[in-house]
């Protein structure tokens, strides 16, 4: 009793039911990701507890490291094929903050290297910084605000 | 177990990013900056730190731990040095962060070629 259907009906019930299994596999796959680059911090911040650093500056070293490991593996187009697997749970963590820079730089290398990799390396790490830094200093103006006049 | 939570913390954080993709067609883009933002609102409320004693490194490494430093910088240096610190915390506690991201982006973009790809 196979209910057979045209070919309209079929690109429908593909589009259906396509969608949802691929987008759980995408949230897998972000965890894992994710995860496993989390994981890779996580080790190296316990390392330099371990061998005696003070926790704050041990974590700016792992950011550093990071970010180092992410422009790495870009570099070597790398990175760029973790992404493909992972998605969000590469572009999330630092190291895909790293990529966006690489990535764009390396791309237009042929532009030059003041308005090509000097510009370009700022595509999205640009507006990030942006957003950031403005909605800190808003952040700080209303925390200043709100502990002096209380 | 350390590890463990901050495959946890981290996994989630992505999955979050993943669904916001998915779901609404917020370009990568968008949303780091998206979580830069929560980041800083999460941060400067206090929420996040608590996050990052449970975490670690699965709090820290996600790009929505850099706007918890950058209201962490700015949370210190309000305390210390009053309106002048939401301008100088943010950057200075990002410091690190934002020249190495700016120094091997720079010099790996210039010892590397991208990927040959198919001429059109």
């Amino acid at each position: 009793m196979k209910k057979i259907r045209t070919k309209q009906e079929y690109v429908e019930w593909t589009q259906k039911i396509a969608p949802k299994t691929h987008k759980l596999k995408n949230m897998i796959m972000a965890f894992i990701t994710g995860g496993i680059i989390c994981t890779i911090g996580q080790v190296i911040l316990s390392l330099l507890v371990k061998a005696g650093m003070v926790k704050e500056d041990a974590a700016s070293l792992t950011t550093l490291l990071m970010i180092f490991l992410g422009a790495f593996l870009t570099g070597i187009n790398v990175y760029d094929d973790i992404g493909r697997i992972g998605g969000a749970g590469a572009a999330i963590p630092v190291t895909g903050f790293a990529n966006s820079i690489v990535s764009p730089a390396m791309e237009y290398k042929k532009e030059g290297y003041i308005m090509g990799v000097g510009a370009k390396m700022f595509l999205i790490a640009g507006p990030v910084l942006v957003y950031g830094i403005v909605a800190s200093i808003a952040a700080g103006i209303l925390y200043y605000i709100f502990t002096i006049n209380v | 177990m350390e590890f463990i939570r901050a495959f946890v913390v981290g996994g989630l954080i992505c999955v979050i990013g993943q669904i916001l993709i998915d779901l609404t067609k917020l370009t990568p883009a968008r949303i780091m900056v998206l979580f830069v933002v929560a980041g800083v609102v999460l941060g400067i409320l206090g929420i996040y730190p608590a996050l990052v004693e449970w975490g670690g490194a699965g709090a820290t490494v996600p790009i929505i731990g850099f706007g918890n430093v950058l209201a962490k910088g700015v949370i210190e240096d309000v305390d210390k040095k009053g309106l002048l610190g939401a301008f100088s915390g943010g950057v200075r506690a990002g410091s690190v962060g934002i020249a190495a991201a700016v120094f091997f982006g720079y010099i790996m973009a210039l010892l590397s070629k991208p990927k040959a790809k198919n001429k059109n």
